[in-house]
């Protein structure tokens, strides 16, 4: 695990705390966007035929185990769990939690066949929201975002700008049609996809988000 | 650009996807009492069908998970995907 004293967010060379504008930002931009660094995640494998391991993912977390493809449990902000392959999740929560979300999963898995792995540093958060957060995202992402087919809760391993993301969208508002998402990035491709969400955006104006 | 059905995912773009080659090849049970060409027939042979053909395909993209997949090498159309273990669908066998 790397010390919380040592460890850089990907996008640190990028000042992005300089750049945040001065109280609510620009209330017309259509896209709202911020990093959310250093979140605690834990690759979990095992079976979900398996009710015992249903079971003490459950009592560990609190939360139940997505079991259906694309989507996640849990609340934004907090600790979710979300669908990553039919045998594969990823347990998120916030910063410095890894050892102890670890801990609990391995007193409450202590006599299955799992896997638990500490994949904090691999990905940082990018938090895209706004009127036109899905709009910007059409224009690299393949999956039909549209409320009719995608919505909060779910969540995908795809695409975007042609780097590898994990896409979960965690709100929206039907009344203004604005959405939020949460867009996991391997730290390596995230100064791309950071430059190319800023170069997407920039016809419906982009605000940072503190 | 294909649209494949991934079995666990759905329905999404070839470009997620990577190919994995002629599906269905099974490791001989002693490898042994092979003699250097059927051996080398089981490491480097393929067929070359014009027409129904079982392929491998992993998700890379997606759910990294790998998969089979009936299609048509002349019109591309896809008869089917399968899950890796499972008999492939009816009109594809």
């Amino acid at each position: 695990m790397v010390k919380p004293f040592l460890r850089q967010s990907p996008l640190a060379h990028l000042h992005l705390e300089a750049r945040r504008p001065l109280g609510d930002g620009l209330p017309e931009a259509g896209i709202h966007v911020a990093e959310r660094p250093h979140r605690s995640q834990i690759a979990v494998r095992g079976q979900a035929t398996d009710p015992a391991f249903l079971q003490g993912i459950e009592k560990a977390l609190g939360i139940s185990l997505p079991t259906e493809a694309c989507t996640a449990s849990g609340k934004p902000g907090d600790l979710q769990v979300l669908w990553m392959g039919p045998d594969e999740w990823l347990v998120v929560g916030g910063p410095d939690n890894a050892a102890l979300i670890i801990s609990k999963l391995t007193t409450a898995l202590v006599d299955l066949q799992v896997a638990l792995v500490d994949v904090s540093e691999s990905r940082t958060v990018i938090e895209l929201s706004g009127k036109q957060a899905r709009v910007v995202l059409d224009k690299g992402c393949s999956i039909d975002l549209h409320p009719r087919s995608f919505g909060p809760g779910q969540v995908v391993n795809t695409l975007l700008g042609r780097g590898h993301v994990l896409l979960h969208q965690t709100d929206h508002e039907p009344a203004s049609g604005s959405s939020a998402y949460d867009i996991y990035v391997h730290r390596s491709y995230a100064e791309y996809l950071w430059s190319w969400i800023e170069d997407a955006a920039r016809e419906y104006g982009l605000a940072m988000r503190s | 650009m294909l649209l494949i059905p991934c079995p666990y995912c759905g329905e999404r773009e070839e470009t997620e996807f990577h190919h994995g080659g002629e599906a269905h090849i099974e490791r001989p049970q002693d490898p042994d009492a092979l003699s250097d060409a059927e051996w080398a027939n089981y490491i480097f042979m393929r067929t070359n069908p014009k027409g129904l053909f079982h392929e491998r395909w992993v998700h890379a993209a997606g759910c990294r998970r790998w998969f089979n997949m009936a299609r048509n090498t002349a019109t591309n159309a896809i008869i089917g995907t399968y899950k890796i273990g499972e008999k492939p669908p009816k009109g594809a066998r």
